[in-house]
């Protein structure tokens, strides 16, 4: 049966897709060698953040001193308004929109549109720096209150070190993706992938680790954050 | 298709943006309801939407052979029993702290209008 599936190139899907993936002497996965390191990366990445987000859980669950109200804590004053976990909000659009544009950005790779292409990975990493910017506001002023990775007057001292640790490295992989985001755009817009062929791929690569950063912030919101 | 590469009608990519916006809505919506069952369910429902649908459609998961789908998506399943096992050890910790320790004395200052 494999036999015939590998003479007749057409590829057997679903439960039999997987044996025949695995058994016979080929690429097991069906995708370039980059795309796969990286859901490998991704995959790592992801035990780190949740190890992160579970450590937050044991000592949220652990600890006698109230926990501060991430909605309040969070809060803006706007027009004498108290307006719950704004900036907070406002961040997770941004990288919602940003997400949108580097989707796009692959699509129109795949078409060989490098304009297109270059303005659109362009404008995903100027949304990310803006994230990490809010970042650095919403640092500044827990900072500032007082808040510190070993002590809160809010609250339970471990609000601050799950805070700075989880937004930190979150906001240390947003300002890495930047910086890869735009190193591939230029390469895109000077022409160094056409010399390749037209070989995009890098682009959905180079996609789906910023998707990933946008995954983790989605968890990071529900349970740092709304919680 | 995988020489071809991930290549989907825009409109696809449109909607899921959308929808994605639609549902952080909801998301910061759940920060104004009352702490509860229903509050927490919510909570974890937009989250599992939001997420579900970054990997399967931005993320072309959705797309890809099954191959790849279980080695990427089914390790993080034991993260589960981490989390089962830690909330357990939490709630125990909590315990013995109480135990020992008795209640907490810590007075949480009055957070500052911004």
């Amino acid at each position: 049966m494999t036999e015939a599936v590998m003479e007749s190139g057409v590829e057997s899907t679903g439960k039999q897709g997987v044996v025949d993936d695995w058994s016979q002497d080929k690429q097991v996965f069906g995708v370039p060698w980059g795309k796969a390191m990286m859901w490998i990366f991704l995959l790592s990445d992801t035990f780190i953040f949740s190890c992160f987000l579970v450590g937050y859980m044991m000592v949220r669950v652990s600890t006698t001193d109230p926990w501060p109200n991430p909605s309040e804590v969070f809060g803006l004053n706007l027009f004498g308004f108290d307006v719950p976990l704004l900036l907070i909000a406002i961040m997770t659009f941004v990288l919602i929109t940003s997400s949108g544009t580097m989707a796009l950005a692959v699509n129109m790779g795949y078409r060989k549109d490098k304009n297109k292409t270059f303005w659109l990975m362009v404008a995903t990493a100027v949304l990310g720096a803006t994230f990490v910017g809010m970042q650095a506001f919403e640092w500044t002023k827990l900072i500032s209150e007082g808040v510190r990775p070993w002590a809160n007057p809010f609250g339970a001292a471990q609000f601050g070190s799950s805070f700075f640790m989880i937004t930190g490295f979150h906001g240390m992989h947003v300002s890495a993706g930047v910086i890869y985001l735009l190193i591939v755009a230029f390469r895109v817009k000077r022409g160094y992938y056409e010399k390749r062929g037209a070989n995009y791929e890098i682009v959905e690569i180079t996609g789906l680790y910023w998707h990933f950063v946008d995954l983790v912030w989605v968890f990071i919101f529900a349970f740092f954050y709304l919680w | 298709m995988a020489a071809e590469g991930q290549q989907h009608p825009l409109r696809v990519y449109w909607l899921m943006w959308g929808a994605l916006f639609v549902l952080s809505g909801f998301s910061y919506a759940t920060d104004f309801m009352d702490d509860g069952p229903v509050r927490t369910f919510m909570i974890l429902l937009f989250m599992m939407l939001k997420a579900g649908g970054i990997v399967l459609i931005f993320m072309h998961m959705g797309w890809e052979r099954l191959s790849l789908k279980i080695a990427i998506l089914g390790p993080p399943v034991a993260i589960l029993v981490l989390i089962w096992l830690m909330s357990f050890e939490g709630l125990y910790v909590e315990d013995s702290r109480l135990e020992n320790y008795g209640e907490s004395t810590f007075e949480p200052q009055e957070l500052p209008h911004h």
